[in-house]
């Protein structure tokens, strides 16, 4: 019995509990007759887990499981936000799927597993865990995407999410089993000590697959091709499940990646990002314009989101990984709503996915199209909206770094982006209805979804308190 | 409670009363409405008195900080502050008290209007605006509440938006006063560039040490910083005051119901360029070009617009050109330096104006929203009331002695003699005459309106009664006012020390020092206003009413038909708004066929929008051959943007 030292438990006790969670919510899920009850189970998990964290809450650095796990403050400040939004999806999809009378306990399941993948890959030290977190995470939202079973989009849009994301993680394993070979080790703490310069053809070689695979999961240009049709094509609640939460964890498992493990190719990975955020900012506000489709629309906005936070990671520094985390949370709690909106506005045959759906909202519901009009004009960075602080603060972290140029080119898209934002405010206010009765929404999705967009005018009016968050996560003063 | 803490409540009871009117106007009903918004307003009145107390009374000192930091971008800090003085401690306090007043009879006046929470909501929000711009300590709150105090304005003139004159006036006065900000934007942006921070202490500090300051604005020409600060400075003020030749939107506002007029376009919004300049008095000291413009525009204004009044109709366009005119008053007194009396006459007009406005207002009531002064007359039997606060009204106007306005206007008058500066050869006669013309527009409305032989509808004549309470009780209290407020006041803020630091003037500009040499306490001034050639202007102005429109009231048509070209000068109001409709959006709609015909059929339908829809088309379609929605060209896509980033990194690249 000697000999065998027990791990330290404790920095990774959130995931436990909540793997364990996910486990009996499945009994009953299995056993049990209502479906009200595996939700409020789901709620009560994440409630539990972020609870679990919240007293663990990593201070500094700890590696447990033989160098395979950490905990540190950014992992916990992108779990408690991922455990939040999390919370907010879940809601989303009970109303969505009440409203339907179709509700089912496997959204719930699926969503905790998916989670538990946030979790894991956002504390991976090693690249077994990177792996094992994003299958996790992918696989559960492949299959929440597929659930919809009578609808032949959501297949459609299923299978290519499923293929084209297998192509990306074969892309990225292989990167990986280069930099495997390159540095003989998994560790990410061990491969950073190794890769010290990118003359090893190798490791950069490695470097260019692991890029593209973290490129597919945030959907940045050239590897955006799956958004706009998964994002279409899923559910709405499904869509907002795969457009938020997971683009934490994508940018924890980019940070973890290239910062603590590629390291000594920045140059190169600096490059290779400059390409990527050029391409999506301007593809993704460009396209967006011709969309009719509203979730095609976010979709592309997501690209041209995910180009920004590109710009955060570009330049190496503890400040530029603040401004990018502070921006893919707030670009998260922002989709969140403009997709909760969606959720608002639709109803059993009717998915309210159309711009066209909110031609003249104000006189159908003066206060939800109050609420759209702050997360588009947050979207678009309009002071003083939190969009605004985190637009801002990824450009200053990029101008400081020297790429002058490159702020220039992302603010001129953002303009040509406005566009289509305001469009959506001008349909809301200037147009009449196309002879809709007035809304009536349900009040405790009344009260989230207003809790959710005032957040986003709240915070911009008080950034500070977020930002500092961010920032002392990453550089620990 | 520290005045930070009260200076908060002041500023957030009526926000808080406008949120609950605005959103849940449906759920708190009309009276709940009205409860809350007056509630909100009264608290921040009975505080501002306090606040009144402690600083300008006890001289208990004031507080100037920040409450909360928004941002901070560089070495600039985005924050939210208080600075509480003596100026800013009466403004908040004139403010909030005729804010107060017009809420009580915004009651009786709205009373049958559907959009009555709507607009209890927009007047709480303007008092909001209003109070955070005269409390702010910094240029880019000044600025929030400049614009936010614009934005009310733009929505109350439009408040009646099924008319389409309304609309019509709610974009002047926007497109006007976009003119007006553009500049003092750009004022704000200079001051920033020369001295680095927006905080007014900081700026005003630093003031005296760059007054050599150049900045190079057009070419090589080096121009003194502080004279362009100033004027472009100056240029928002004579947007938001409604000075020559920004002055065209004003008139047009009283298409917004009267209690707007009475509390935006009268009382406190317009008079915020005026109090701007006040509060930029350590920098316009420093520029004796930008203050001979403030006086020479001033000066015009006050002349020029007093005229129009005299052939005005509509009884509230004659109340706004009056406006016009003793705006142009304060503004003369801000060139010669005498802030003090600016801010004076500031205060005695907001009570003195406002009680003509809501006077004209309680008329318009009784006569079923009758505004044309040719169908009054005689009205003085029917509403003794309201007859009588607004003769309290007119006499403060036109500056009989010991009423209010006589002593804030003599002070400007006087502080005008004694000025040095060239422009006072143009202000001095400017103000003199115009003391004549005051007098002559405004017993012609009186007389027009109270006297004479009755020209009512005989239909509207039936129900002719005195107004409501919630009418003339606000009318009661703004003439006690209107009478009272300048004996106390005076000596205290013309000649003595009332403003202490918060108002600065060089000693070489100290007009009201010399002024105040001659003074022998407020009764001895009134007594011998008496004697003074601005009374007796004023005499005259009122016997010449009188004879014109009560002993021969056919002579006004034949004075006209003698003098067409004169009096058809006046009708269209000197030709402003058919220049600036020919010119400007005329001009404006030529160039842009022009350019239409030139650039854009050419150029950007041709080239770029049919070449770039086009094109867009053509990357469309490529694109759309690209998003095929085929899962295998999606991979090979994925795969040729790998290999492409492949071969970049390793041949091509910086790196490689």
């Amino acid at each position: 019995m000697s000999g065998v030292a027990m791990p330290a438990f404790a920095p990774i006790a959130p995931e436990i509990v909540l793997a364990a969670a996910a486990c009996v919510v499945l009994v009953v899920e299995v056993y049990g007759r209502s479906t009200d009850l595996t939700y409020r189970l789901s709620q009560a998990s994440l409630v539990l887990t972020a609870l679990v964290l919240a007293l663990n809450f990593p201070e500094d650095a700890i590696v447990a499981f033989s160098g395979t796990f950490i905990a540190d403050p950014m992992a916990g400040v992108l779990k408690l936000a991922t455990l939040v939004i999390g919370w907010f999806l879940f809601f989303y999809l009970h109303a969505h799927l009440r409203a339907r009378s179709r509700a089912r306990g496997e959204h719930f399941i699926l969503g905790l597993f998916a989670l538990l993948g946030m979790m894991v890959l956002v504390s991976a030290a090693n690249l077994l865990t990177v792996y094992l977190g994003l299958e996790l995470l992918s696989l559960s939202l492949y299959a929440m995407v597929a659930l919809d079973r009578d609808s032949p989009v959501a297949a459609e849009a299923a299978m290519k999410y499923f293929v084209l994301g297998a192509l990306a993680s074969g892309m990225l394993l292989y990167g990986m089993s280069m930099v495997y070979g390159a540095t003989g080790t998994l560790e990410l703490a061990g491969i950073g000590a190794a890769a010290q310069d990118g003359t090893d053809l190798i490791l950069v070689l490695g470097l260019v697959f692991v890029v593209t695979g973290i490129a597919f999961k945030l959907g940045a240009a050239p590897f955006h091709m799956w958004i706009p049709d998964v994002y279409e094509g899923a559910e709405t609640p499904v869509t907002m499940f795969v457009g938020t939460a997971p683009k934490l964890a994508a940018f924890a498992m980019a940070v973890r990646l290239l910062a603590d493990g590629l390291w000594g190719l920045h140059g190169e990975w600096q490059d290779m990002l400059v390409v990527l955020a050029v391409l999506s900012i301007g593809i993704g506000n460009v396209i967006a314009i011709a969309q009719a489709n509203l979730k095609r629309m976010l979709a592309y906005s997501t690209i041209a989101h995910m180009g920004f936070l590109f710009l955060g990671i570009i330049p190496g520094t503890g400040e530029g990984f603040a401004a990018a985390m502070f921006y893919v949370i707030v670009y998260a709690v922002m989709a969140l709503g403009a997709f909760g909106m969606i959720v608002v506005l639709s109803r059993e045959g009717f998915e309210a996915d159309r711009i066209d759906d909110f031609r003249g909202l104000n006189e159908r519901s003066p206060w939800q199209a109050f609420l759209m009009l702050v997360l588009m004009l947050s979207m678009a960075g309009v002071p003083p909206f939190v969009g605004f602080w985190a637009k801002w603060s990824v450009l200053r972290e990029v101008v400081a770094a020297g790429f002058v140029w490159l702020a220039v080119v992302a603010v001129v898209f953002s303009v040509v982006g406005l566009f289509y934002y305001l469009r959506i405010v001008k349909l809301m206010y200037f147009d009449e209805p196309d002879d809709e009765p007035p809304l009536s929404v349900a009040s405790p999705l009344r009260l989230v979804i207003s809790v959710n967009a005032l957040s986003v005018l709240v915070v911009g009016l008080f950034p500070g308190a977020l930002l500092g968050w961010c920032l002392a996560a990453l550089t620990g003063g | 409670m520290s005045l930070r803490t009260l200076s908060l409540l002041i500023v957030l009871a009526p926000l808080a009363g406008a949120v609950v009117a605005g959103l849940f106007g449906r759920f708190v009903g009309r009276t709940g409405a009205h409860s809350v918004t007056i509630a909100g307003v009264a608290v921040s009145t009975v505080l501002s008195f306090f606040v009144f107390k402690t600083v300008v009374l006890d001289g208990a000192g004031g507080f100037d900080g920040p409450v909360y930091v928004w941002g901070e971008a560089g070495d600039l800090r985005l924050e939210i502050g208080f600075l509480i003085d003596e100026l800013s401690a009466t403004m908040m306090l004139v403010v909030s008290f005729v804010s107060l007043m017009i809420h009580v009879y915004t009651i009786g006046y709205m009373a049958h209007d559907p959009g009555y929470q709507r607009f209890f909501s927009y007047i709480s929000l303007f008092t909001f605006s209003m109070l955070m711009l005269v409390m702010a300590n910094n240029f880019l709150q000044l600025f929030f509440g400049w614009e936010a105090v614009g934005v009310v304005s733009y929505l109350l003139i439009g408040f009646w938006f099924k008319r389409e004159s309304a609309i019509q006036a709610n974009l002047k006065a926007f497109l006007v006063n976009r003119v007006g900000d553009l500049g003092f934007l750009l004022g704000i942006a200079a001051v920033l560039l020369v001295f680095g921070t927006l905080d007014y202490a900081s700026v005003f500090e630093a003031a005296p040490g760059r007054s050599g300051a150049t900045l190079n604005v057009v070419g090589t020409a080096e121009w003194s910083a502080m004279t362009v600060i100033c004027l472009l400075l100056f240029v928002g003020a004579m947007g938001k005051s409604a000075q020559v030749p920004l002055h065209v939107w004003l008139p047009d506002s009283m298409e917004g119901p009267t209690p707007i007029s009475a509390l935006i376009h009268a009382a406190t919004m317009v008079t915020a360029g005026i109090f701007m300049v006040a509060r930029m008095s350590p920098l316009f000291e420093l520029s004796e070009v930008a203050l001979n413009v403030v006086m020479v525009i001033g000066a015009l204004t006050a002349f020029f617009m007093g005229l129009l009044g005299i052939v005005q109709h509509d009884i509230k366009r004659v109340v706004a050109y009056s406006t016009l005119s003793q705006l142009g008053y304060m503004t003369v007194a801000l060139g010669a330096s005498a802030y003090a009396a600016a801010v004076f006459h500031l205060g005695t007009h907001a009570f003195f104006k406002a009680l003509l406005f809501l006077g004209a207002g309680s008329v318009i009531i009784a006569l079923h929203h009758e505004q044309d002064m040719r169908r009054m007359g005689g009205l003085w039997r029917h509403m003794p009331i309201t007859w009588l606060c607004s003769a309290a009204g007119t006499l403060a106007l036109i500056g009989f002695p010991g009423f209010s306005g006589f002593f804030s206007k003599d002070g400007i008058i006087e502080a005008v003699r004694h000025s040095e500066l060239a422009g006072a050869w143009v202000a001095y006669p400017a103000v003199l005459l115009g003391v004549f013309i005051t007098a002559l527009y405004s017993f012609r409305m009186y007389f027009l309106v109270f006297h004479g032989e009755e020209r009512v509808d005989p239909h509207a004549r039936e129900h002719l009664r005195e107004s409501p309470l919630v009418v003339t009780g606000p009318l009661v209290v703004l003439a006690f006012f209107s009478v009272v407020i300048g004996w106390p006041w005076v000596e205290p803020i013309l000649f003595g020390d009332y403003f202490g630091g918060a108002i600065v003037v060089a000693p070489e500009h100290d007009v009201l020092a010399r002024v105040g040499e001659g003074f022998a306490g407020a009764g001895a001034f009134a007594t011998h206003g008496f004697a003074a050639l601005p009374f007796w202007l004023a005499a005259a102005g009122a016997a010449v009413a009188w004879y014109l429109y009560i002993r021969e009231p056919g002579l006004p048509a034949r004075i006209a038909e003698r003098f067409r070209g004169a009096y058809r000068l006046l009708v269209n109001k000197y030709g402003f708004d058919d220049f600036y409709g020919a010119f400007f959006a005329g001009g404006t709609r030529r160039v842009g066929g022009l350019l239409w015909r030139l650039g854009d059929v050419r150029v950007i339908d041709g080239w770029i929008v049919n070449g770039s829809a086009r094109a867009v088309g053509r990357i469309a379609s490529v694109i759309r051959h690209v998003q095929t929605g085929l899962l295998y060209h999606y991979a090979f896509a994925m795969i040729l943007g790998l290999l492409a980033l492949m071969t970049w990194l390793l041949y091509g690249g910086p790196a490689g």
